[in-house]
């Protein structure tokens, strides 16, 4: 419970700012300004925004299925907030502690498909379903290599507990109930005999403990943007064709949920993907003999000075991710449907699969 | 009464309602939507009486899988064929009567049944995950690699079916 007091609040904020972001972000590629006029800087552009869609007719099709139609926002964002519920915040303040946390997110965050479905064939519009049909395809065929490459740093790992993976990350590992006696070593090779466990910061990182998880990062990051229809993958949404996709129909509020489960969909896997590949709430500086920076700016666990630190962390590096995605979007064209399957069964698929086997063999040489 | 027992029967009142939702509702579609909450609620079932993983499993096999398959089906023939797909009701008083029976049955047997884990505590492990992955790679090994090989000759029979044929040259 207690993350989500956080996280529905700054959902919102993040949201807010991650909007404006991205009308930055695209103008300053797009070698433009963006918005300027409203607050400074175009600040409040987005405040803006969000109150004339507040003030906006609630607009329901007369042919629509109104029950699917008005349900299908929610649900969509029920299944992809839920994936918050597990995700670890600091050193000490966790989310559910379930031993099966990152199995329950990939299986609850799969369930916004039903949502997608529901708005795509509630709306009663071919370009709704076409959007939707499309989105489906997309997302079931993604969640494929996400899968493997989250199972990768699982067989690395050895846990599915977000929380453990964290603080085998960490500087901290002996802290943690099951990891008294565990070293890390560089690039988790035991036999070169170089322990990095004091030396904490980036070394103890997982793409650092075990090297073979780059490019399975890599895959991650790629299907993930899929997972969250972003561009170059926002077949679902592609306004040249199908004018807005799935939530064409949608209108005012109900359209601002559905925008805001596609932000929460970023954070979620930005933070999910920092959490297994990068070090999680940990630092990235290492001690350097006398001066002990990971030490500094980790923090005791428990404490205020250790929670202000991890936080600032995980969130500072998700926001890295998130800026990513972003200038991903402005950068590529988008795919065509049947390279957009290609990529992910003839690419993607089978390198994940023989990344699985290599991390087998990597966590072969860590014990 | 805790809160944890609450919840079971809530969960519990939940699945059946949903499930005669499933039967009562001519519409396919709509019904297959109750099947979802049903299923839901038999995972919640499942991670409230500390089987979690099994839980977990529920939905994503049935609810992520399975019934996203079946709506995605759905969907499609009912847009295609501008028809609403109604479910009807055929052979109602054998129907009755063998459902009766069934249901006297079953219910005899399990009320007569004598489960010996009921009025025993059951110590459960620390690691759950860990007890299951280690007994399905030992205890129940050959049931494990069955089932991936029967998953691997789907996966192969369904690229083969959805290739696109080559035409016969004579």
């Amino acid at each position: 419970m207690s993350t989500l007091v956080f996280f529905l609040p700054f959902l919102l904020m993040y949201t807010v700012f991650a909007v404006y972001a991205e009308r930055k972000i695209s103008a300053f590629i797009q070698d433009r300004y963006g918005p300027m006029e409203v607050g400074k800087y175009g600040w409040y552009q987005t405040v803006a925004d969000l109150l004339k869609l507040i003030q906006k007719e609630d607009i329901i099709p007369k042919n629509a299925n109104k029950t699917l139609f008005m349900l299908a926002p929610i649900v969509i964002f029920t299944a992809i907030f839920c994936g918050f519920a597990i995700l670890p915040l600091t050193s000490s303040w966790v989310g559910s502690l379930s031993q099966n946390g990152v199995y329950f997110l990939i299986a609850i965050v799969s369930l916004d498909v039903v949502g997608i479905l529901m708005a795509g064939w509630g709306a009663n519009s071919k370009y709704s379903l076409l959007g939707s049909l499309r989105a489906v395809a997309q997302i079931i065929s993604y969640e494929i290599p996400v899968t493997l490459s989250v199972l990768c740093v699982v067989m690395i790992s050895q846990s599915l507990s977000l929380q453990e993976i964290s603080y085998q990350q960490s500087v901290l590992i002996n802290v943690f109930p099951d990891l008294e006696s565990t070293k890390n070593f560089l690039f988790g090779i035991k036999t070169m005999a170089i322990d990095v466990t004091a030396w904490g910061g980036f070394f103890t990182w997982n793409i650092f403990r075990a090297p073979v998880l780059i490019p399975v990062a890599v895959i991650y990051f790629i299907s993930t943007l899929a997972e969250s229809n972003r561009a170059p993958f926002d077949l679902p949404e592609a306004e040249s064709e199908l004018v807005a996709g799935f939530h064409t129909e949608y209108s005012g509020f109900r359209w601002a949920i559905i925008m805001l489960s596609e932000y929460g969909m970023m954070l979620l896997v930005a933070i999910l993907g920092v959490i297994l590949f990068f070090g999680s709430w940990n630092t990235p500086l290492p001690n350097i003999g006398n001066i002990t920076l990971a030490n500094w700016t980790t923090g005791q666990p428990g404490t205020i000075i250790g929670n202000l630190w991890s936080i600032l962390w995980l969130i500072s590096k998700a926001m890295l991710w998130v800026m990513a995605q972003m200038w991903v979007r402005w950068t590529y064209p988008r795919l065509r449907i049947d390279q957009l399957m290609n990529l992910s069964w003839k690419y993607l698929t089978p390198f994940a699969i023989f990344l699985i086997f290599m991390s087998g063999l990597w966590r072969l040489l860590m014990i | 009464m805790n809160w944890t027992i609450n919840m079971f029967y809530f969960f519990g009142l939940l699945a059946v309602i949903s499930a005669l939702g499933v039967l009562f509702t001519r519409n396919v579609l709509y019904a297959t939507f109750f099947l979802i909450l049903s299923f839901f609620s038999v995972a919640s079932i499942y991670v409230l009486g500390n089987a979690s993983f099994i839980g977990v499993t529920q939905l994503l096999i049935y609810v992520g899988g399975i019934l996203i398959l079946m709506i995605f089906g759905l969907m499609l023939t009912t847009k295609l064929s501008g028809k609403v797909l109604v479910t009807e009701s055929h052979n109602k008083r054998m129907g009755v009567i063998l459902g009766v029976v069934f249901f006297s049955v079953l219910s005899f047997i399990i009320f007569s049944a004598n489960f010996e884990v009921l009025n025993k505590s059951v110590e459960m492990p620390k690691k759950m995950i860990e007890v299951i992955g280690v007994d399905l790679m030992s205890k129940y090994l050959i049931p494990f690699e069955i089932a991936a090989i029967l998953l691997l000759i789907a996966l192969i029979g369904a690229a083969v079916i959805s290739e696109k044929r080559k035409e016969i040259k004579e």
